[in-house]
Formats: structure tokens, sequence, C-alpha cells
């Protein structure tokens, strides 16, 4: 995965209203928009614009059935975060042997 | 949080370096040799300084939490909204140091030392723990 779509993820799950749908999606299955806006505490157009986000960020998915969009967690766009611990492990090793390189290099 | 849940969320990195601690100390903490093998920075080591590290792939938002020369150094590690800490500890060894790097991610122990900010995050993931178990 790219760090612009790590970014994308990561910047759509920092919004705790986002959190929330996601969550929500998770928890009870599909849901349309008005279902969720009953929930948010938000208007319907503000949910909508979330759910946009979060669809960009691939966390959600719109199944259209007549003239309702049918909104759903997709719970596998969530691997990057799950995979943190590789990844920082990755770059820690890396700068820890240009750590070792650098005192190599330096006067006592 | 499970213990397996929590060793998720951290990363720990040991290494025995042939050189002592005061010189390690020196690289962990002094702004040219920090941007030597980490990053650029215009890093302090006094407790409560803000600083940014800045790599090609982006801003790291940084605040020291705890110094002890030539054995804890520890500072908070932000980037895409996602808060960690970073803990460097060195002990004397025969050879040297031995020179270990644990960064915790979005670990509980920070709902109580960063105040709220990273509270939500927290509780999400806890449940995140649910979620991905019905992952395949």
């Amino acid at each position: 995965m790219n760090q612009q779509t790590h970014d994308i993820l990561f910047r759509s799950l920092s919004d705790p209203t986002r959190r929330a749908i996601f969550e929500r999606l998770c928890s009870e299955g599909e849901q349309t928009v008005g279902e969720l806006t009953g929930h948010a505490g938000i208007s319907q157009p503000a949910v909508s614009k979330h759910l946009g986000i979060l669809k960009e960020a691939g966390l959600v998915g719109g199944r259209h059935q007549g003239r309702q969009t049918h909104y759903s967690a997709q719970r596998a766009a969530l691997a990057p975060l799950i995979d943190w611990t590789r990844r920082m492990g990755g770059f820690w090793d890396k700068k820890l042997d240009d750590l070792e390189n650098l005192l190599g290099r330096m006067d006592q | 949080m499970t213990e397996t849940a929590k060793q998720t969320r951290s990363v720990v990195k040991e290494r025995e370096l042939a050189h002592p601690p005061d010189k390690v100390w020196r690289a962990l903490t002094e702004k040219h040799l920090i941007e030597d093998w980490l990053m650029q920075n215009d890093f302090r080591p006094t407790v409560g300084h803000s600083f940014e590290l800045e790599a090609e792939w982006g801003k790291v938002t940084c605040e020291v939490v705890a110094v002890e020369p030539h054995k804890t150094l520890a500072y908070t590690w932000q980037a895409h909204g996602l808060e960690s800490v970073v803990t460097w500890t060195l002990s004397k060894s025969e050879t040297g140091t031995r020179l270990r790097m644990e960064q915790t991610g979005f670990g509980k122990e920070q709902e109580q030392a960063y105040r709220g900010a990273t509270a939500g995050w927290n509780r999400f993931l806890d449940r995140l723990e649910t979620v991905v178990a019905e992952l395949d």
C-alpha cells in the first residue's frame, strides 16, 4: 500500500463522527443515509459528506437498491492499521542501522 | 485490552552497540547528529519541548516526555492523526551499550498521559480488535 492511500485511510478515521459511522456500520450491518442520520446527530448532507470520505478510503461500500443506497463497512480496508507494528518495525530497523553507522563515524 | 493486543501495538528493537552510553546519548539528543541518522529536526532534550521531524513522506510531531541523561529518552510521535510514544533506554554493557527502543502505539496508558486527545482513537481501536477478529 502506498503512502497516499495510507494517509487517506488515517485521515478519514481521524474524525470522531466518521469513526462512529464506521463503527455503526460494523456493528449494525448495512444502513441507509437516513438510518445513519437518525443516530449521528448531524444533518443528512453532513452524513453524506462523511460517507463520501469513508468511501474514498475504501472503508465503506454502497449498494444501490431502487432509490436508496445501502452502505456497509469494508473491514478489509483497515489492514494498514493492523499492519502498523510491522511497518514501524521495518522503519526502525533501517534507522537503527543508520544510527550504528553514524556512531562508527563519530569522534569519542 | 488483552496482552496480545498490547503487543500488536508496540514495536521493540534492541541493539548491542560497541560504543559507550554517553556517545550513544549524544547521537540520540544532538540536533545535527539526529539529522544524520533519523530525520531533519528541531529537537532539544528538555521535557515539554515540542519538535517536528521531517521526512520525505511527511512530518512527525513530537513532544519530549522524559529525559534522564545517558539512560532514558522518551517522546511522543504523532503522524497521520495517530499518536504513539517512542522510548529509548540505554544501559551500559561489557562491550558498550545495550540500546532498547520501544514504540508504543496508541495504547491505553496514553489516554491518561495525554489527556483525551487520543482517547477516541483508543476506544475505537479497542473495538477494532473485535472487528479484526472477524476478518479471515
